[in-house]
């Protein structure tokens, strides 16, 4: 018997990033910012992203989406409601969107007729951060009734976001929300990170997000 | 609870790996892991022996190299280890440090093996 020592040197999941890095190339060469929702469960994942399509379509703007959940058509339902294209990922119990599950499920979207995608993760804000979807950029939401301190408690998602929301700002006030503790803790875990404060419901915020969106975009409009 | 399907990927590239040595077994598989990478080491090592089970890795032992949070600090004009997850600062000169240069690794980095006799070259 002899006892050797392999040098291996690889990443776990290299196949993930492998269709991710193919997924990034395909959105870049047909020109649509893609854009990965992540958040707790309950956070108002679905309500923004539904105010944001209805908003982008006023715009003019020609947007898609796809929804990630354990079970359930529920959300994709709804956000059909704004007249885009939507299609909803069924995980089947694991707790994250894969690369492949996205690449599969675009199949049939011609994807140089789309200004926007959007896809909304599973509720969770330990595993999606550890999965590459070919986004452009990745936005963690929080919403003012999960506690000021969940940046603190889940550093991992935050730190790897490029951009923050802070979801039902209209209801701040009654649930005693300390807005300025907020920004701190979230600059803790990633400084300088872009902050928008909003609410679906009222619109608030709505204008400086889709703005984002547009320079995101490259600022064509 | 990503847990099984990273151990499940580690357990399948390590198989490939073994086409190269036949009839060989894996005594260590040795994981880096960054401290920001969202997996925590119970869960891998209790998935492991699951994982396993009924493979040439059966038995074996995974050790986990946990790598701390390195980022760029500007102001100091260099890599500096955080003392907190909870705070992106440089511990030299307090200033945030949005720089990541190490932590959200997820490597299998080396495997032990033990080589059946009529595998030794000639």
């Amino acid at each position: 018997m002899t006892t050797r020592i392999v040098e291996l040197r690889r990443g776990i999941l290299k196949k993930n990033d492998e269709l991710a890095a193919g997924l990034r190339q395909r959105f870049t060469a047909a020109g649509v910012l893609v854009v990965n929702l992540v958040s707790s469960p309950g956070s108002g994942k679905t309500a923004f992203l539904e105010r944001t399509l209805r908003d982008l379509k006023t715009r003019g703007l020609r947007v898609a989406a796809l929804v990630g959940d354990l079970e359930t058509d529920n959300d994709a339902r709804r956000l059909a409601a704004s007249g885009a294209p939507v299609r909803q990922i069924n995980t089947h119990g694991i707790c994250h969107l894969e690369a492949e599950m996205v690449g599969k499920h675009l199949e049939g979207w011609e994807l140089g007729a789309l200004d926007y995608l959007f896809i909304e993760n599973v509720g969770n804000l330990v595993c999606p951060s550890s999965y590459d979807l070919g986004e452009k950029i990745r936005v963690a939401l929080l919403s003012v009734t999960e506690g000021e301190d969940k940046p603190l408690k889940y550093p991992t998602m935050f730190n790897s976001a490029d951009a923050a929301v802070i979801t039902k700002m209209d209801i701040a006030e009654p649930c005693g929300f300390d807005r300025e503790l907020a920004l701190k803790n979230i600059n803790e875990i990633r400084p300088g990170i872009r902050v928008f404060e909003t609410s679906a419901k009222t619109g608030a915020g709505m204008e400086e997000w889709l703005d984002y969106l547009a320079e995101e975009s490259g600022g064509e409009c | 609870m990503h847990e099984l399907s990273i151990i499940s990927s580690v357990v399948d590239s390590v198989v490939e790996s073994l086409a190269a040595y036949p009839g060989a077994r894996v005594k260590e598989v040795r994981l880096r892991v960054g401290a920001l990478a969202a997996v925590v080491e119970d869960s891998l090592q209790f998935c492991y022996q699951i994982a396993t089970e009924d493979t040439p890795l059966a038995g074996s032992v995974l050790v986990v190299n946990t790598l701390p949070v390195r980022v760029h600090c500007v102001p100091c004009g260099q890599d500096v280890e955080i003392e907190s997850l909870q705070s992106f600062r440089c511990p030299v000169c307090g200033e945030p440090a949005a720089d990541l240069r190490q932590g959200r690794e997820l490597e299998i980095e080396s495997i032990e093996i033990e080589e059946a006799e009529e595998a030794v070259g000639p």
